[in-house]
């Protein structure tokens, strides 16, 4: 398997549909690197890895949705979060909230690479937004019973995957690398809806901060807790996985001490100044509320 | 089964569908009570659009209202699809989390407050992406925080439907109610169709879309709690009558094993006829007996 980073940029540079290809192993790898396993559990879809490791002090909860092109269903085998791979990551979530309802609440990771949410017509007609809302209610559940969520975007985190998979954690964290992709919709199709080129978008995009692609760009929204850089996204050094290590503890630490909401996201040095609007109308229907 | 447009009561009826977003959340409060927050005169308009020469609205095309619904404190929030396909910016997002929040705190101060949604969205505005895509997740957050407390009640009448990640906020709901013209899933026919081919989703097939998305097969197969007719008095005594019955036991979108069993069920090598999986409503059924 060819997983070098220029292959990687080589492919997102190709037209069509970029980085499919290479989507899911920056997750593998990561899985890999930060639990020393990469398999799914008994009975799960190959497509979910789940494990518990030793990190820190405290014994966390990994999960990562990678490619598995033998999958059940045809639209979800390409690193796509489908009905299967929704329902897994719920079950293997609530079940850590079980298993800890009356002790220390372990961390869970999630180690975000998806593409997408599945693109499919046997997911809508199973519901595949139940799928995914279940999946999204595991992870905030758990964010309520107090278990630190962390979500490390290592690859792309698109629409209903990353909604699916990740964006329901207490903090996340990501790589400061250009591998890394976090939006609503990938470039062409957002441009096309919108009645755009990409190049009119990308220059939209210099000054209308949430259009950007870039995760620099991202960080600037405030939601981020913290970009993480490292030598090799792809291929980590010791050093790299020490250091990511290092994060994730510090990350479980300051979730722990604050409430289990999202308004950190909001309340972010960063948020003050790229989300003013969305600031004054919480003011507004908090002045108005009982008057 | 009765045909709806040959019946004198369906004639008499007074449309629901037909209604502004403000009017239909105005009509499901007791008389008088409705009183909007944060509304047009507040002018907080998506500070990203006019950057983009889109014409922004002066209340984003969200509309929050407070009042009572059958005696009790509740909020209902409104999405206008007429404007930018009710799709969700920075500020019509952080209404709606802030009106969940808000009633949030009520609860926990003792203050039964409900909430009403009337999703009528395409999900994420592409305009406001990023900022979209994040206010949806905290919707979804603060949705599971209020309905410990209270139920939180989505509502698709149409006819624009409830689609893209706000799909993910009627499937954490405590009740969904819709119509047989409101549509319901994650990805619509054109995106399936423009993602996987047209062999995979033919979007311009009417009867194909309204047999997998629309009302009456999602209430069919068990994923909607009541279906009813595009009659505002109906739906004023649905909303009602579900705010009455409160809290449910369990959520859906809690009971992962259920529905995980269920796709585990599925032959896997075909597309399904939708009447297939009406099974899982009378499983349902069963079930609660």
């Amino acid at each position: 398997m060819e997983s070098g980073r220029a292959a990687f940029l080589e492919e997102s540079k190709q037209e069509g549909k970029p980085m499919n290809k290479f989507t899911g192993i920056r997750g593998r790898i990561w899985f890999k690197a930060l639990t020393g396993q990469a398999s799914s559990m008994p009975g799960d879809p190959h497509s979910v890895l789940t494990a518990d490791a030793p990190i820190g002090e405290d014994k966390a909860r990994f999960l990562c949705v990678v490619p598995d092109p033998d999958g059940r269903f045809p639209c979800a085998r390409r690193g796509e979060v489908g009905l299967e791979e929704a329902y897994t990551l719920a079950a293997r979530v609530r079940e850590a909230i079980h298993a800890d309802k009356e002790s220390t609440k372990r961390p869970i990771i999630a180690i975000v690479d998806v593409k997408s949410q599945a693109y499919g017509r046997r997911e809508e007609t199973a519901g595949i937004h139940l799928a995914a809302a279940a999946a999204a209610d595991a992870y905030a559940s758990a964010r309520f019973a107090g278990h630190p969520v962390i979500a490390l975007i290592f690859g792309q985190a698109i629409s209903g995957g990353f909604l699916t998979h990740g964006y329901q954690a207490n903090r996340l964290l990501a790589f400061d690398d250009d591998g890394v992709l976090i939006h609503a919709m990938h470039k062409e199709a957002a441009a096309r809806i919108t009645r755009r080129t990409v190049a009119q978008l990308d220059k939209l995009a210099e000054t209308v901060t949430p259009l950007s692609y870039n995760v620099r760009d991202y960080a600037k929204l405030g939601l981020l807790y913290k970009l993480l850089h490292v030598s090799d996204p792809e291929d980590p050094n010791a050093e790299d996985v020490s250091l990511v290590r290092h994060e994730v503890i510090a990350a479980i630490q300051d979730a722990r001490k604050t409430s289990p909401d999202l308004i950190n996201r909001i309340e972010s040095e960063a948020a003050r100044v790229a989300r003013k609007a969305s600031r004054l109308v919480r003011a507004r229907l908090a002045e108005q509320w009982n008057h | 089964m009765r045909d709806p447009i040959l019946t004198r009561e369906y004639l008499k009826r007074r449309s629901f569908i037909e209604l502004s977003a403000r009017d239909r959340a105005k009509c499901l409060f007791d008389s008088g009570t409705g009183r909007e927050l944060a509304g047009p005169f507040d002018r907080i308009e998506s500070p990203w659009l006019a950057m983009q020469d889109v014409t922004p609205e002066a209340d984003d095309g969200c509309i929050v209202m407070r009042g009572t619904i059958g005696g009790q404190q509740a909020v209902v929030i409104a999405f206008a699809g007429a404007f930018q396909g009710g799709a969700i910016g920075e500020v019509s997002g952080a209404k709606l989390t802030a009106a969940l929040d808000l009633a949030r705190a009520d609860n926990e101060k003792g203050i039964r407050t409900n909430a009403v949604l009337l999703l009528e969205t395409g999900g994420v505005r592409l305009q406001e992406a990023n900022l979209g895509l994040a206010a949806v997740a905290e919707i979804i957050s603060s949705i599971i925080a209020l309905r410990r407390h209270a139920p939180v009640i989505s509502l698709t009448a149409g006819t624009v439907g409830c689609f893209g990640g706000m799909s993910l906020a009627a499937g954490v709901s405590s009740y969904v109610v819709m119509t047989r013209q409101g549509r319901l899933g994650l990805n619509g026919p054109e995106v399936i169709e423009e993602e996987s081919g047209v062999e995979e989703f033919d979007a311009s097939d009417r009867s194909l879309i309204w047999s997998i998305f629309g009302g009456q097969q999602r209430y069919d197969q068990g994923l909607v709690d009541a279906l009813v007719d595009d009659d505002a008095d109906q739906i004023v005594k649905t909303v009602r009558d579900l705010i009455a019955q409160g809290v449910p036991p369990v959520h859906r979108s809690e009971q992962v094993d259920l529905y995980r069993s269920r796709i585990t069920a599925l032959e896997d090598s075909r597309q399904w006829n939708p009447e297939e999986l009406h099974s899982w409503k009378n499983q349902n059924k069963k079930e609660n007996q």
